[in-house]
């Protein structure tokens, strides 16, 4: 087992040392100039180029990498061209307020998911089955700027039930529907139809399983048979999928926090590609990539815990 | 051999199972097709009743059905399933349930998929004490940890807390039957419950069945392919044959002398330990099973019967009766009643074999590293195979012969010792042998079904072997040489234009065979290429196999578990045991006393329908060890049941010379254990 964790674990910082490498890269190629971007078109010539060369942009490529990547990992992640503020603080700010809608969204419709895709599995081949195929199925393809509008408009705009805009939630559980449904909205659309897809096809295989037969032969009441025997077993992957799938919930995040103007990570990122903010994009980016790998190791872990094949055997 | 039940065996009034005029049917792609024709059986109490046939002929289904257990496109058309009495077909869901686990168990093939793998053994055998019983958790823990020890695991408490995975097939096995057993029920539906287990393990599992027949006084329905093993445990059998049980009987009467053509053909087709190819021809049932679906007007077996006649094929025979509690559905079954007479005379190849080797092992070592753990798969082997030689290796699985066999192939690299063949010396894999030699040694597969590629059509397949290992270039050559080989190997011209899924495992297998006869070879490796296969398709295939040696001079290494399919195919036979060559010699020889105590069990294992149970068995202790962690001494002292003591387990055996290059790795002198086995097991055996 510790030997499992230690080789995912290095795969996971090799894999980030290539994620920072790119990234580095691509903010190079980012068309437009620094200077340029934050003094504005009426500057003169010499002031952007003396603001390049403060912060330091004009100096080679390695060097630059060199210095960046290593005052991330000393925590010096360089202060916010546009917002004048320090990036650690601002970054893991908003990554926090990300995690809250993203944990609201997941923690309402993981188990709704999860009931629906187990429930489809009892009646394979039934109605509700087909029907939540094809409900799920339809979510997956809709994609988030489209389900987001349209809550938006019909909810906020139209009916006025909700605001339009999303601020961070207090501590009133009220409050917390309030700012938080509506932009959860578009995430959970599209985890439903992953997470019921995978909670069904782990079912059915389950119930398909000769061990089902076994403890059906055995005499046991259908009751237990499902919650014992076989969903014991049809929801292991279904967990790994939920793992990866909070990878995805932090790309969709993007989406959906811009357009409810929600203070997270994703807006933070669409704002600072925006305005070249170099330091706070690269950061909060390479964050995101250092969450997803976190995410990965906890849900192959947590997997390998409730298997016992893979557990023993490890 | 004793049958405690018989006496037991009460009136017939209190059948335990009765079915009567049962029909089941499937829908299959929209067609609806009868599996099941009114069959009609009858179980007393206490009795064991075998039902066989082979695959396909719906003995399953019955299992099935007796469970109430069908799955959602069968129907039950017409009959009645009577348990003591009630007609199961008319039984609540919540009486089912009451009766499942507890009046009426099952057991089945493939116990590792058939427990639930993350649930400790102990909860899952526990759990039926907790339905049937009402017991409380501690109470049903304890109740299991009883039970496990009546199926004799050695050490229940600590099995309890296993998952099934960590167990061996036949400790597994083993908690199939507690569980089954827990509440001693009055119906026990085995079905293939030892199946796909090693020779050595299925005996001991046989012996557990009679042991707790004796204990339980539960009747039961044993389902099986296996002539033999039916014959030892069954009081009376039932024949079945595409849906319609076409003979029934007392076992001893009915394999002694079969009244059905088809029970007939089934004996014939099975190797026996006393058959050899020189001396034997296998009689496979030509044709093969109809399919589902099709109506045969008259007899259902009248295409491939033996004996057929006009009437056969207009009018279908009822169950008529063939003597003191015996039927059979044929109208001619009288003339089967004529002694039989013994297997057909084979074309007596004479014995020249071994002027010149084709294949020298020296020393031979494989170790696989997994992760740092060094696990010795073949250790020291040396072996040599003549022209035209036919070499058997036979031993339990885990014992080396697959890995000594894709090794010489070239399938695993990096092995100690030497190999060469055909006078040329062997390099690791295959990729870096000349591709001369590689053309010259060719490998058959026990799995047909996932050698060729399922895309192409077997004219493809064979072409393109054709190409590659013949080296002829044009069309018109290769077609002619793919038409040659497929008549070598009976493949009809219309098999030739389907792809492998329309074929079936018989037709698969050949096509493997005519692939690895594509080149023109010297030798071809053989891992237990009819093991997958029904008993009469498998005839066929060893009839080829003798044929397309006697006529191309080609060796064989053949890998099998079947003691009979070797003795009958192979000149020299090489035991292994443990990654270990513990014994070789000419077949003849090996197979009788003296050999190494290992061969003994083997044989002594081999449940056979015509064999004498006047001498115990003798039985292994134990799992086969570790390989990553052998004893020392002997590898087999620790099973071993003519162990002498210190000697075994601390020096490893020489060779022992017993005549005719027939050796063998064993403390005990030649004469000295002739003698002693000679005069039986060791121990107080099975039965």
């Amino acid at each position: 087992m510790r030997r499992f964790v230690l080789k995912r674990l290095g795969l996971a910082l090799i894999t980030l040392f290539l994620v920072s490498v790119i990234l580095f890269a691509i903010a190079q190629v980012m068309p437009g100039d620094v200077g340029r971007a934050i003094l504005g078109p009426y500057a003169s010539e010499r002031q952007v180029e003396a603001l390049d060369h403060n912060l330091g942009v004009d100096r080679p490529l390695l060097v630059r990498y060199w210095n960046w990547a290593g005052g991330f990992v000393s925590g010096r992640w360089g202060k916010s061209y546009l917002m004048d503020e320090p990036v650690l603080p601002l970054v893991t700010r908003r990554l926090l307020n990300s995690l809250i809608l993203g944990g609201f969204a997941l923690a309402l419709i993981a188990p709704f998911s999860i009931a629906i895709g187990v429930l489809a599995a009892l009646k394979e081949g039934g109605w509700f089955d087909r029907s939540t195929a094809v409900v799920g199925l339809s979510l997956i393809a809709l994609p988030e700027f489209a389900s987001g509008i349209a809550v938006l408009v019909i909810f906020a705009v139209v009916l006025g039930w909700l605001p339009v805009s999303s601020h961070v939630p207090g501590a009133d559980p009220i409050d917390w529907f309030r700012q938080l449904l509506l932009p959860s909205i578009p995430l959970m659309f599209v985890l439903f139809g992953y997470i019921s897809r995978m909670a069904r096809a782990g079912t059915v295989e389950a119930l398909h399983a000769h061990y089902t037969r076994t403890a059906i032969l055995k005499g046991l009441p259908r009751r237990v048979v499902i919650w014992s025997h076989v969903l014991r077993n049809s929801l292991l992957p279904t967990i790994t999928v939920i793992g990866v799938q909070t990878g995805y919930l932090v790309g969709g995040l993007v989406v959906t926090e811009t357009i409810f103007s929600y203070p997270g990570i994703g807006k933070l990122v669409f704002d600072s590609a925006i305005g070249h903010d170099l330091p706070v994009l690269q950061s909060a980016v390479l964050l995101i990539a250092i969450l997803y790998m976190l995410l990965m190791l906890i849900s192959d872990i947590v997997y390998t815990l409730l298997n016992p094949r893979i557990r023993l055997s490890a | 051999m004793s049958r405690p039940a018989m006496a037991r065996r009460a009136e017939p009034s209190v059948r335990t199972l009765d079915i009567e005029e049962l029909t089941v049917g499937y829908h299959r792609r929209r067609q609806w097709s009868v599996v099941i024709s009114s069959l009609s059986l009858r179980i007393g109490q206490g009795e064991a009743y075998g039902l066989v046939g082979e695959s396909g002929c719906g003995k399953s289904t019955v299992a099935m059905a007796v469970m109430r257990y069908l799955p959602p496109n069968a129907r039950i058309t017409t009959g009645r399933i009577l348990f003591q009495g009630q007609d199961l077909l008319r039984a609540k869901a919540a009486h089912l349930e009451e009766l499942r686990g507890n009046r009426m168990a099952m057991v089945y093939q493939d116990p590792g998929t058939a427990l639930n793998p993350s649930l400790t053994v102990g909860r899952q055998v526990a759990e039926v004490y907790r339905r049937h019983r009402s017991m409380g958790r501690a109470e049903a823990r304890d109740a299991a940890q009883a039970m496990l020890a009546t199926v004799q695991i050695a050490d229940p408490l600590r099995i309890m807390d296993r998952y099934p995975h960590e167990l061996s097939g036949g400790q597994q096995q083993r908690i199939m039957f507690a569980m089954a057993l827990a509440t001693d029920p009055d119906l026990l539906v085995l079905d293939e419950p030892t199946t796909g287990l090693d020779a050595t393990v299925e005996a001991e599992v046989l012996d557990l069945v009679e042991r707790l027949r004796r204990k339980f006084g539960a009747s039961i329905l044993f389902i099986s392919h296996n002539l033999g093993i039916v014959s030892r445990l069954c009081e009376r059998v039932g024949v079945l044959y595409a849906g319609h049980l076409v003979e029934e009987g007392p076992a001893a009467d009915l394999f002694q002398a079969p009244r059905h053509p088809y029970t007939f053909g089934l004996m014939r087709c099975v190797p026996r330990l006393d058959m050899h190819k020189r001396r034997h021809r296998l009689e496979p049932i030509p044709g093969t099973l109809p399919a589902a679906g099709e109506t045969i007007a008259g007899c259902v077996f009248a295409p491939r019967c033996a004996i057929v006649r006009e009437r056969c094929r207009v009018e279908a025979p009822t169950l008529l009766a063939a003597g003191r509690e015996r039927a059979s559905r044929c109208f001619y079954h009288e003339e089967l009643a004529r002694p039989a007479a013994p297997g057909a005379e084979g074309a007596a190849a004479a014995g020249t074999v071994a002027q010149a080797e084709v294949l020298s092992l020296q020393h031979l070592t494989k170790i696989y590293d997994a992760r740092g753990v060094k696990l010795t798969a073949v250790k020291d082997a040396s072996l040599a195979v003549g022209r035209g030689e036919v070499v058997g290796i036979v031993g339990e699985s885990g014992s080396g012969k697959t890995t000594l066999a894709k090794c010489v192939v070239g399938l695993v690299g990096q092995w100690a010792g030497r190999i060469a063949f055909d006078g040329s010396e062997l390099s690791g894999r295959a990729e870096q042998r000349d591709a001369h030699l590689r053309r010259r040694l060719q490998m058959v597969f026990q799995n047909p079904d996932n050698a060729p590629n399922p895309s192409h059509t077997v004219k493809g397949i064979l072409s393109r072997s054709v190409r590659l290992l013949s080296g002829r270039k044009s069309t018109s050559e290769i077609e002619a040489r793919v038409r040659e080989l497929a008549a070598a190997v009976r493949l009809a011209p219309r098999h030739l234009e389907l792809r492998p899924a329309a074929l079936s495992g018989g037709l698969k297998q050949r096509v493997a065979l005519a692939r690895a006869f594509a080149g023109a070879p010297r030798l071809v490796v053989c891992d237990e290429p009819t093991s997958a296969l029904d008993v009469s398709v498998q005839a066929a295939i060893l009839n080829l196999l003798v044929e397309l040696q006697e006529t191309r001079q080609v060796a064989y290494v053949f890998i099998s578990h079947d003691l009979g399919v070797v003795r009958y195919l192979a000149d020299r036979i090489a035991v292994m045991y443990l990654g270990q060559i513990i014994e070789m010699g000419p077949a003849d020889v090996t197979f009788r006393p003296p050999h190494h105590p290992y061969t003994e069990a083997l044989l002594s294992a081999v449940p056979d329908f015509n064999r004498a149970e006047s001498k115990g068995r003798i039985r292994l202790q134990g799992d086969i060890p570790s390989p990553s962690n052998p004893p020392t001494g002997c590898r087999f002292h620790t099973r071993c049941p003519r162990m002498l003591g210190s000697l075994c387990r601390n020096e490893e055996p020489p060779w022992q010379e017993d005549g005719a290059d027939h050796l063998y790795r064993c403390h005990i002198q030649p004469a000295e254990l002739r003698e002693a086995q000679l005069a039986g097991p060791p121990r107080a055996g099975g039965s």
